[in-house]
């Protein structure tokens, strides 16, 4: 057989790595500035773009597609090469690939903290960035399909079965998921509403979670972590059934992120059975990745790699049992909207993407670089602050978590609720969430060390922007006679993705299929009206400043929700909701009733707290909103918004536009003449009159005959 | 749009028949994976998994 010589692209493994390092520093210090601002509320510093609905998203965005997304093609560019003893099929495409998926990274970096947003979570940014992730996702899989069919290595390893997998599903989740149709340049309207659209979105949600933050890293794993250790997994046949059965399962178990909703119980139920199912592949996957260290346990303590490897994995193994735990109903109803689901999701994120990465790249630069690293005494140290930095995270978030959610279901003797003022159960947690900060602050730190490792390594050693290296081609005529149907398989990258696309779809359609055609999965409420031009643009506006990243809308059909809050939440009241906004948080209360006659507060009462809500609630740590009352509203795509909605489904009357600036200026005229009474004069083009009226209509529909009686 | 197909699958006759077939499905793949791996040659999965160990030298 004839050895062919050919090089290993290092530069485009270099780019990545460096952008890693990079937006996961930002990316983290945008975390911390949002834990400092729950503690110090004045940490926006009185303006809009710093404000803390804006930055959430952009702290989780920079971590999720830009510390962990260069961090996957860094991993996968380097990995793919070698197990497929290959170059990248196309340098451009390669490049391609990096400087597209920076430029939509600066796109969201821009857009989230002007507010730009579809309100989704984890799928935030607007629809052009959207067509732009499309196309350059579509890039990377075409250049790795490629690499893979121009292969010397006939076996695909099982990493890259996980690499193929995370490519098809994320690209299905993230069209799927983007359905949104266009108002302007910079304003869409989801496709979905209500009920299904959260159904859609937390299908997305929970499963870019497993596409894109757990296969991509799974597959790093199966080469990594024998690589560091050299030795092989501890067992490839469980690596098989931990591929298929992961997809397989993963897939089904977005809806535990609505238990308790107005989600149709069954879905409900399937999502817990799945997720409850999961632990199985997840362990599995787990436990092989810590046996391929057996007998090698004496370099763990040694290498710093292996250290930060050893404690990713077992941060997986925490966190996926943990998920399972959170789906099973009982304890969801503890847990969910409370702090508890921060500590799991940054279990996941600090220790297994966070340490993976970091141990990953202790073992990349030197390799590349040709030298050693410079420091295992500071690559030693940082693993240590990283880990503390973990645990002062994680254990004050599980103690607020629980602490917060005692208090909201605790009652008093005599029947009533004990903390009947949602802000006591608040102004409770500020050490706890202090605490948080700290171990955020220390992680940090942990990171920085990190850099500065890497830059004095490189430094000392010296770059191999190719690395040669030589294989013998692979046959052509290669019979495959008396082979096995999956060894078959594990050599025919096409159809694997057809059938790894097949698995991830059929638990897609099973589980929204029925949502979208079953009538009675919905039933509608001929009281609910759909959203005044007013409202409509407050409630963008509650879109735009990201209310829904510390209110929920949504009432659980608890004793202790429904005295808080009133009448539980049905899904026909968000028939006309473009996008849902239940959200998954309650720094603050739920805002779901806001509106009924027993929430309702005055006009004047939400002016001045939208102005300083510590005017009206002592204590509070809500930002300040001043903006709303200074800026003029811009009410001009009215029109295109009503015939938007139209166009989705909600009936406004044809030819409603025409007069749609009419209801508008009548409804806003009332608001600013009530405010005008109470010794308030403001404008009727401000902002502030659209969120007023939008937070009174909320959840009072069903009153209507109650509020019209008095 | 989904309005224009909301309602056309809602009276397919014999729909409960799915549930039953996709549990086959996935049943009978995952038999077939478990067979597959047990009967693996040992040979064979020292290979594969030897792959990223393969090339140490380069």
């Amino acid at each position: 057989m004839q050895v062919e010589k050919f090089s290993y692209d290092n530069e485009i493994v270099r780019k990545f790595l460096i952008a890693s390092v990079v937006f996961g520093l930002v990316g983290m210090l945008v975390g911390l500035t949002a834990a400092l601002q729950i503690v110090f509320p004045e940490l926006n510093f009185g303006i809009p773009y710093t404000t803390f609905g804006r930055i959430r998203p952009l702290h989780t965005n920079a971590i999720i597609f830009a510390f962990v997304g260069n961090g996957i093609f860094a991993g996968v560019y380097y990995s793919l090469q070698r197990l497929l003893k290959t170059r990248m099929w196309s340098d451009a495409l390669s490049n391609i690939n990096f400087w597209g998926w920076q430029l939509i990274i600066l796109a969201a970096a821009i857009s989230l903290p002007l507010g730009l947003t579809t309100g989704k979570e984890y799928a935030e940014l607007e629809w052009p960035i959207d067509i732009a992730i499309t196309l350059i996702w579509v890039v990377f899989g075409l250049n790795m399909l490629m690499t893979i069919l121009n292969r010397r290595e006939r076996h695909l390893y099982v990493a890259i079965w996980f690499y193929i997998a995370t490519f098809v599903t994320v690209a299905m989740l993230h069209i799927v998921n983007s359905f949104e149709l266009p108002v302007s340049l910079f304003k869409s309207y989801s496709w979905y509403a209500g009920v299904q659209d959260a159904l859609v979105q937390w299908w997305y949600g929970h499963n870019a979670v497993a596409f894109f933050l757990t296969t991509p890293y799974l597959g790093l794993m199966y080469y990594f972590v024998p690589k560091a250790a050299n030795r092989p997994v501890y067992s490839y046949r469980l690596s098989i059934i931990h591929f298929w059965a992961l997809i397989f399962l993963y897939i089904w178990a977005g809806p535990h992120h609505l238990l308790y909703t107005s989600l149709p119980d069954w879905a409900q139920s399937l999502g817990t059975v799945f997720s409850v199912m999961l632990i199985a592949p997840s362990w599995g996957g787990m436990l092989n990745g810590l046996l391929t260290l057996r007998g090698a346990w004496d370099r763990v303590r040694e290498s710093a790699v292996l250290k930060f490897m050893v404690v990713a994995i077992t941060a997986y193994g925490m966190s996926t049992f943990e998920g399972p735990m959170l789906s099973l109903k009982n304890v969801n109803a503890i847990s969910h909207f409370s702090d508890w689901t921060i500590a799991h999701v940054h279990i996941g994120g600090l220790g297994w993407n966070g340490f993976l990465t970091f141990g990953m790249l202790y073992y990349l630069v030197p390799k590349m670089w040709g030298t050693q690293l410079k420091s295992q005494k500071l690559a030693n140290a940082h693993f240590w602050i990283g880990t503390l930095g973990i645990l002062f995270y994680a254990i004050p978030m599980y103690w607020a978590g629980f602490t917060q959610s005692s208090m909201w279901k605790q009652f008093t003797d005599e029947g009533f609720l004990a903390y009947p003022n949602f802000l006591e159960t608040v102004t409770q947690l500020m050490p706890m969430y202090a605490l948080r900060a700290f171990g955020g602050l220390l992680y940090l730190i942990g990171a920085i060390l990190w850099v500065v490792n890497l830059v004095q390594t490189a430094k000392q050693g010296s770059f191999m922007k190719n690395e040669e290296a030589e294989a013998p081609a692979l046959a052509k005529a290669y019979s495959g006679k008396g082979e096995d149907w999956h060894r078959s398989l594990e050599r025919r990258p096409i159809q694997f993705l057809v059938l790894s696309l097949i698995a991830v779809a059929i638990g897609g359609v099973i589980e929204m299929m029925p949502t979208f055609l079953v009538k009675s999965n919905i039933p509608t409420i001929s009281a609910v009206k759909p959203y005044t031009p007013l409202e409509l643009e407050g409630r963008d506006i509650y879109i735009r400043e990201g209310c829904y990243n510390c209110h929920s809308q949504m009432v659980r059909p608890f004793r202790s929700e429904t005295e808080r809050y009133g009448e539980y939440s049905k899904a026909g009241e968000n028939v006309y909701d473009h996008p849902f906004l239940w959200g998954s948080k309650r720094t603050g209360p739920d805002l779901a009733r806001e509106g009924s006659p027993k929430l309702r507060k005055s006009n004047l009462w939400h002016y001045n707290h939208m102005m300083d809500p510590r005017t009206m609630s002592p204590g509070s740590i809500m930002p300040p909103y001043p903006w709303l009352i200074e800026q003029d509203l811009d009410y001009s795509s009215i029109q295109g918004k009503i015939s938007a909605m139209r166009t989705l489904g909600v009936p406004y009357p044809e030819g409603y536009e025409e007069i749609a600036l009419d209801d508008y200026n009548a409804q806003a005229e009332e608001i600013v003449a009530d405010l005008s009474a109470s010794g308030v004069e403001v404008s009727k083009d401000k902002e502030i009159v659209a969120l007023i009226a939008y937070l009174q209509k909320l959840g009072r529909d069903i009153y209507e005959d109650e509020l019209a009686n008095n | 749009m989904l309005k224009f197909i909301k309602h056309h699958m809602e009276s397919i006759i014999g729909i409960e028949i799915y549930p039953i077939i996709s549990f086959l499905i996935f049943f009978l793949f995952f038999i077939g994976v478990g067979i597959y791996v047990f009967t693996m040659r040992k040979q064979e999965v020292q290979e594969f998994e030897n792959i990223p160990l393969d090339n140490q030298n380069l």
